[in-house]
């Protein structure tokens, strides 16, 4: 029975060892770097929109109720969407899908809401642009003729497709031209506007069909079609410009500039170019649906100025450190040596949890940390419980290690009961925040249940190592001294 | 030993008046402002505008610039919390978020200059509005009837299980009552609204109340087989005064914790945490003087007993 009791405590030590070196504010995170093991992860408080302030955007499908909307398009739109808000220069945006008509975009920290919404919102603009002999390098923002949506320049986005350099070529199906050999650059730095206004000479609306396709060397390729009024469109130009550059522009931004090699005068072509099939379907896609494929209409906004949250934290830390020192301190008044031993289960609850919460991670917010803290005050409930229960058994006459045994046994289906009313309330809390975007509550059911787990192993575990532990060191001596158990 | 659940009369008195107050401060609430508790934009809809100015501001200034945008009616209070900060709040129909921003810069020129870093702007649209409201209606539904069912699994060995999931049940409705009655009584003195916040109080202090219910609950379970001569009344006594302790301590705890961050903490969870140790007072005061005695009612059949009594005491009065 010691045997077991020693390891087992010796286990606890280490664990809250662990626990307090993932709680330090200054955990430089664990990087393991053996051979072919790659393993990086940031240990640090990941913080919910509340707190450090920024934007939350709610977006659902505008399209009447009864229609269908297919997963494939509101997942094309989640993707369109990602990419430009990652254009906007927040650290950490969040682009998620919702059920089956919302996307929510969360950007903790963004400075400018308005370019935010309007970004998100724009219908993406894909133009065929006249370059006249020049090659723009992939990445370039460019001013064209076409009246753009809000604002003049957009900032161009951190991912960029690969896409093939000068050596692209656009032709028609039907005549094969061998395109030369040249390496594809890789991820283009964007490169600063030029000055020069462009003439836009189709809009991606003139698109009808995209789709990848392997050419008879088993190279991936582009082919589209387009409609009749593209395609005449597209063959006055060819014509006249064979050999020059025809620069594909989305949001004013060059993802792609092929040649022309001969004029297309069947309102069918193909890109071809040393690009990978994953570029070429990327490109694809880009070009298939430059415009959102579902219309998408704000449901909700939340602004959230920054030093709220911040002053809020301080505050609300120190209340809570208030608070549960005058928690300890009750337990040991009223328990006595008992309760200075759930006191510092009580400790080691708190340490536990506030590393998961840097661990898994979970998003903190304010009523995420007022639910930790709650949980912490309530933690000592089980103790209590099984406190007041060796008190009863004492009284009753039953000898002191039995009391213990009793008191932990007979407490344990209450604790389990009770909490797990806690547990289903979590339960329902969390479906409900996940549905609605309301973060707040989600974060808040998660922090509570953890906090329930976490309270029903340190409450009776650790401390009934603890109260075993003290009690085979010096049982003896504490038999007489009832006082200091508390009775 | 001290019979608790003989004095079952005055406390079902006390609860009726807290409530019959809550009820009418409800009335009142309909009457003035349509909803029985003030509703937060999470629910109703709408825009909700918190500013912070860095110099003062009246509301005839604000009202005049939410005028010349075609917003002739909004709603604003003055908000201030204990470390003496002035907020305002500004509640109008949604607003989409090109024109609440022109409106915020127009406010920073005309009425005083914004602190951004600690102003707020929520914009709901209607049809959100509703389905949060449903969607919370029926997360209480749905954690009631989970939680009846709990009990009554848990409870099966002993006669008559179904009456202790009720009388949880009926506690935890007391509770849910107790809350909304502050929060609308808070409503219409200080403008307090119930947002998804609430909810989650509501929710926790559900949670919480059955915890304690089932506690008292369990040690009636534990006696009855115990005791098997003693009349349910003197179990029902002896088991409250058994667990008395701890629902006290551990009610103490939590409150401990829950008032230091009332009185020092930041205020944007005040109305939160307000909320919880209102509906956590409740919960314990619930389970002991409301579950347990309405257990005994419900045994003794007194049901019927009362409405004569009233019916009797109305007709000396």
């Amino acid at each position: 029975m010691r045997q077991r009791n020693l390891s087992i405590l010796a286990g606890i030590i280490i664990l809250t060892l662990a626990a307090i070196w993932v709680d330090l504010p200054t955990n430089p995170g664990i990087h393991i770097h053996l051979g072919p093991i790659h393993f990086d992860k940031d240990i640090k408080i990941h913080q919910g929109l509340d707190l450090q302030g920024g934007m939350q955007v709610l977006l659902e499908a505008d399209l009447p109720e009864g229609e269908p909307i297919d997963p494939d398009a509101m997942s094309a739109a989640r993707v369109i969407v990602e990419n430009r808000v990652n254009g906007l220069g927040v650290t950490e945006p969040l682009v998620q899908l919702q059920g089956e008509r919302r996307i929510i975009v969360e950007l903790p920290g963004i400075e400018d809401p308005e370019l935010a919404i309007s970004t998100i919102k724009e219908t993406g603009l894909l133009e065929f642009i006249d370059t006249g002999g020049l090659f723009l390098e992939p990445g370039t923002i460019v001013k064209t003729t076409f009246p753009a949506g809000a604002g003049e320049t957009i900032t161009p986005t951190a991912s960029i497709t690969a896409t093939p350099t000068a050596e692209t070529t656009i032709s028609p199906t039907v005549a094969i031209t061998p395109t030369a050999e040249v390496t594809p650059t890789a991820e283009a730095a964007p490169t600063p506007p030029t000055e020069r206004v462009f003439t836009t000479v189709m809009t991606g609306k003139e698109l009808d069909k995209v789709g990848v396709a392997l050419d008879q060397f088993g190279k991936p390729e582009i082919r589209f079609s387009l409609k009749p009024e593209g395609a005449r469109i597209f063959a006055d130009f060819t014509t006249k410009n064979v050999g020059k550059f025809l620069a594909i522009v989305l949001d004013k931004r060059v993802i792609s500039c092929p040649r022309i090699e001969t004029p297309i005068t069947e309102g069918s072509g193909r890109i071809t170019g040393k690009f990978t099939l994953e570029e070429a379907r990327s490109l694809a896609v880009q070009l298939r649906y430059g415009a959102l494929p579902i219309p998408l209409r704000v449901e909700t906004v939340r602004t959230i100025g920054p030093t709220l949250g911040q002053d809020s934290i301080r505050r609300s830390i120190k209340a809570g450190t208030i608070g549960l020192l005058i928690v300890l301190s009750f337990m040991m008044i009223y328990y006595r040596l008992p309760g200075f031993l759930a006191d510092l289960a009580l400790i080691i609850y708190g340490l536990l949890n506030f590393a998961l919460f840097k661990l898994i991670p979970v998003t903190l917010t304010m009523p995420g940390i007022t639910g930790f803290l709650l949980s912490t005050a309530t933690a000592v409930d089980a103790n209590i419980l099984i406190f007041e229960r060796m008190k009863e058994e004492l009284r009753w006459g039953r000898s002191l290690g039995a009391a213990i045994d009793a008191g932990f046994d007979r407490a344990w289906t209450s604790i389990r009961d009770s909490n797990l009313s806690t547990i289903i309330t979590c339960a329902i809390l969390y479906w409900f925040g996940s549905n609605f975007g309301a973060s707040i509550v989600k974060g808040f059911a998660i922090t509570l249940f953890i906090g329930v787990m976490i309270n029903m192993f340190t409450a009776i575990t650790v401390t009934r190592t603890f109260i075993s532990f003290v009690f085979d060191l010096a049982g003896d001596w504490l038999r007489n001294k009832k006082w200091l158990l508390g009775i | 030993m001290f019979d608790i659940v003989g004095k079952r009369r005055w406390y079902f008195l006390i609860s009726a008046c807290v409530i019959g107050l809550g009820i009418a401060a409800m009335i009142y609430s309909t009457v003035r402002f349509g909803t029985p508790v003030r509703l937060s934009v999470d629910f109703a809809g709408g825009s909700r505008f918190l500013l912070k100015f860095e110099g003062p501001a009246t509301e005839d200034a604000i009202r005049r610039v939410f005028a010349k945008h075609g917003f002739s009616n909004p709603i604003v209070n003055r908000l201030e919390d204990s470390q003496g900060n002035v907020l305002w709040q500004v509640r109008t129909k949604a607003i989409r978020p090109e024109e609440a921003e022109v409106i915020i810069d127009e406010l920073a020129e005309k009425v005083a200059p914004l602190d951004r870093g600690q102003s707020t702007l929520d914009s709901v649209s209607p049809a959100i509005g509703e389905e949060v409201t449903r969607a919370a209606t029926l997360a209480v539904a749905t954690a009631s009837v989970v939680i009846l069912g709990f009990i009554v699994v848990a409870f099966r060995r002993v006669p008559k299980a179904f009456r202790y999931g009720t009388c949880a049940i009926a506690s935890l409705i007391h509770d849910i009552l107790v809350a909304l009655s502050f929060f609308s009584i808070m409503g219409i003195l200080r403008g307090w609204e119930v947002d998804a916040l609430f909810l989650t109080a509501i929710l926790t202090v559900i949670g919480f109340s059955v915890q304690d219910t089932i506690v008292v609950f369990d040690r009636i379970r534990e006696n009855i087989p115990k005791r098997r001569g003693e009349p349910f009344e003197m179990i029902v006594n002896r088991s409250i005064l058994e667990t008395i302790h701890r629902s006290l301590a551990t009610q103490l705890n939590a409150m401990f914790v829950m008032i230091a961050i009332l009185l020092f903490g930041g205020g944007t969870v005040k109305q939160f945490v307000a909320t919880m140790l209102v509906g956590m007072l409740s919960g314990t005061y619930s389970s002991i003087f409301t579950a347990v005695p309405l257990l005994v009612v419900w045994e003794k059949g007194e049901i019927g007993q009362i409405f004569q009594r009233l019916r009797g005491r109305r007709a000396t009065a």
